[in-house]
């Protein structure tokens, strides 16, 4: 499974098993590497936390874990792509649905989407991770991005 | 005919992309074809026309004169099957 996510993870946008003191330090850890690799435009970071904080994206899973799929509009992106961050420590989000409901999260997929009908099956793909109580947890234990990647070859 | 379900997020981007292929193939896998359209939750009352019933992820305006679901069931899976028998219901 997870062809095209594979195809549209960047491999120096894979942080694992990192601290990050809030959301906003997560979204911009990955946001930079995606900024580096030629991703994204200026106002994405921006963008991205704007959006998060207006209509946040934090996803209850059905597991002691959550995840968060921060993400904006298509004009701040270059080319898409994908940052994936495990987190030791969760930080909170808000619920998407319950903006005023916090979750705690260890699993943030940061999205730079051009045409988002051309990277259909890469939602999906995460769609399916999510829904996937044990594939979240063997994520979150990937210790390295190698560990990260070979899990979603599987 | 088929029925058409809107699906409504925050940008009218990933999510509602998300939400509508998981949405689309569960009803598929129980011989149920619908067309589905997205839009942004702040545009949903100018896209009703012809529109069956709303799924939306993000918290959408009170009547709209279309059945609305608001769910994170097609991101979560928590809860997808009830869900799921909702939709169904109101496609009847």
């Amino acid at each position: 499974m997870s062809g095209q996510l594979l195809q549209l993870l960047e491999p120096t946008a894979i942080l694992t098993q990192i601290t990050c003191g809030d959301k906003r330090e997560v979204i911009e850890r990955l946001g930079e590497r995606l900024m580096a690799a030629g991703y994204v435009k200026d106002g994405f970071l921006d963008g991205v936390l704007d959006r998060e904080g207006k209509m946040p994206t934090g996803l209850p899973l059905d597991g002691e874990s959550n995840a968060a799929i921060p993400h904006t509009d298509v004009i701040h992106v270059e080319r898409p792509g994908v940052a994936v961050a495990t987190l030791n420590q969760p930080v909170t989000f808000q619920n998407m649905i319950e903006p005023d409901e916090p979750v705690a999260v260890r699993l943030v997929f940061l999205l730079a989407l051009k045409e988002p009908k051309s990277q259909v099956e890469m939602l999906q793909e995460i769609a399916e991770i999510l829904q996937d109580g044990d594939k979240v947890s063997r994520l979150l234990n990937a210790q390295t991005p190698n560990e990260l990647i070979l899990l979603l070859r599987e | 005919m088929a029925k058409t379900i809107l699906v409504a997020c925050g940008t009218g981007i990933a999510t509602s992309t998300m939400v509508a292929v998981t949405l689309a193939e569960a009803l598929k896998e129980r011989g149920i074809v619908v067309d589905t359209r997205q839009c942004l939750a702040a545009e949903i009352s100018s896209q009703l026309n012809g529109v069956d019933l709303i799924v939306s992820t993000t918290p959408v305006p009170g009547d709209l004169g279309v059945p609305v679901i608001q769910t994170l069931a097609f991101l979560t899976g928590i809860g997808k099957e009830e869900v799921l028998q909702e939709i169904v219901s109101h496609l009847q």
